[in-house]
């Protein structure tokens, strides 16, 4: 990586496992959960992400000696607001079933945590170019729990990826229909989201226990 | 008997946290303590029930398409501005918040103290923002039912983070295994209890099922449920609602 200094490698890396955005700083989660019910729209909530949070936190950072401290707040809602409303207008445009299906959760965007939260911690303390490999460091980790979420409910939900039958045809009793397997509809639900979401933290902290809390 | 209807509907059926994940960060921050708890939510029911109508003037009046033609004329019904919903929703949120802190502040000291540190972190709330979306997306019709929407599904957010507090505060007494401990077993429990409140799902629609038995199959249900929704509140705006749970649903 000659492009990348050891640091902004770290600041890419590390929010995808150690310090990542959900499981581990509790940021985001409010978008993140209602719309993994399938894998398509996690793909395509991350990929938004991706594009505000890169693309903002470089704003802010570009902003941050000019913006008065007292005001910060409302123009940082201005900066993601804008963006948003970029994202929510170009989806509308190509790709209109799935701004259906996403609802208000893309103008949520605009209050998921993690964006608030990178351009306090990061953004206003930083140059342009770190603050954007934080940004996309951050929405990578962001995506990645909601890919893993979305993979799971919309395999074990509905026996498709992506739209795909994979595990055969249900109707016509094919591949692992056949010997009786059903799909767990209950994984559809928003609760299973919830649980999902609580088993991966389970996996991941037993597998570091320095993240473990005491209560 | 709208009000009423509407006013269960979202603490109990739409609950913001536990069928929509909306405020899912600070209802996690918070919820260490009961007393915090309770003064966040009260902040959210307050904050909800001054932006939820103010948003619905907004929509209705500039956001609409041809809403501008209501009270300039007609030479302005041709626009369209709903893409600027987003932005001003928030503005009118964010300064709403302030202007509710300022006014707290001087005139009721004693809530400010017990408010005031949660009052600027709700302008960041995802319940806040999501309240005046699902209202526009819901197509609420009048500015008093906005209100009851406002609150109710204020009070719905007030309640789960209460419970969820509760609970926390019990739970440091209980084994938990060491990797579950704090927000994944906080997360586990909050599944548990969105199923739990699942079961208010039958709530409005209890009891007129039988005029449906011409389609049983299971891969229809939802679909059917969605005709009940639409028959039992008859009215025009409830299709959006009905789709709104349905996706929520899936």
């Amino acid at each position: 990586m000659g492009l990348l200094s050891k640091k902004d490698t770290k600041l890419i890396t590390d929010p995808l496992a150690d310090n990542n955005p959900i499981t581990i700083q509790v940021l985001g989660i409010c978008s993140a959960l209602a719309i993994t019910a399938e894998l398509k729209a996690s793909i395509v909530m991350s990929i938004s992400v991706l594009f505000v949070l890169g693309v903002g936190n470089v704003v802010v950072s570009l902003m941050r000696n000019i913006i008065p401290s007292k005001i910060r707040i409302i123009v940082q809602l201005v900066v993601v607001a804008a963006l948003v409303i970029i994202v929510d207008q170009v989806l509308k445009a190509f790709a209109y079933e799935l701004s259906k299906t996403l609802s208000v959760f893309v103008g949520l965007i605009i209050t998921n945590c993690i964006i608030m939260g990178r351009f306090e911690a990061f953004a206003l303390g930083n140059g342009p170019w770190r603050s954007f490999l934080d940004g996309i460091g951050n929405a990578a980790g962001y995506g990645a729990i909601l890919i893993i979420v979305g993979f799971f409910r919309e395999l074990l939900g509905s026996g498709t990826l992506l739209g795909f039958k994979v595990l055969g045809d249900p109707i016509e009793k094919t591949g692992l229909y056949a010997i009786g397997y059903e799909n767990n509809g209950f994984m559809l639900l928003s609760p299973m989201a919830l649980i999902v979401v609580g088993v991966i933290i389970w996996v991941q902290r037993t597998r570091n226990k320095a993240l473990v809390e005491d209560h | 008997m709208e009000h009423i209807e509407l006013f269960f509907k979202s603490i109990f059926i739409d609950n913001m946290v536990f069928a929509t994940f909306l405020g899912m960060c600070s209802y996690l921050a918070v919820s260490k303590k009961v007393s915090t708890a309770v003064g966040l939510g009260a902040a959210v029911i307050f904050v909800l029930v001054v932006t939820v109508p103010l948003n619905w003037l907004l929509d209705q009046y500039i956001l609409q398409p041809g809403a501008l033609g209501k009270w300039l004329g007609e030479d302005y019904a041709s626009y369209d501005l709903s893409f600027l919903s987003f932005i001003m929703f928030i503005a009118t949120i964010a300064t709403m918040v302030q202007l509710v802190e300022i006014i707290v502040e001087k005139f009721a000291p004693a809530l400010y103290n017990s408010l005031g540190i949660f009052l600027p972190l709700i302008a960041v709330n995802c319940a806040i923002l999501g309240g005046s979306l699902f209202m526009q997306s819901r197509e609420i019709p009048t500015i008093g039912l906005a209100t009851t929407y406002g609150l109710g599904s204020g009070i719905g957010w007030f309640l789960a983070i209460l419970a969820i507090a509760a609970i926390r505060e019990k739970i440091r007494y209980s084994n938990v295994p060491p990797a579950l401990r704090g927000l994944g077993i906080t997360f586990i429990i909050t599944g548990l209890m969105a199923i739990g409140f699942m079961s208010f799902g039958g709530m409005l629609t209890g009891g007129d099922e039988e005029s449906k038995n011409e389609t049983p199959e299971v891969v229809e249900k939802i679909e059917l449920e969605k005709e009940e929704i639409i028959k039992d509140t008859g009215a025009e705006h409830s299709q959006s609602i009905a789709d709104n749970t349905i996706k929520v649903v899936e």
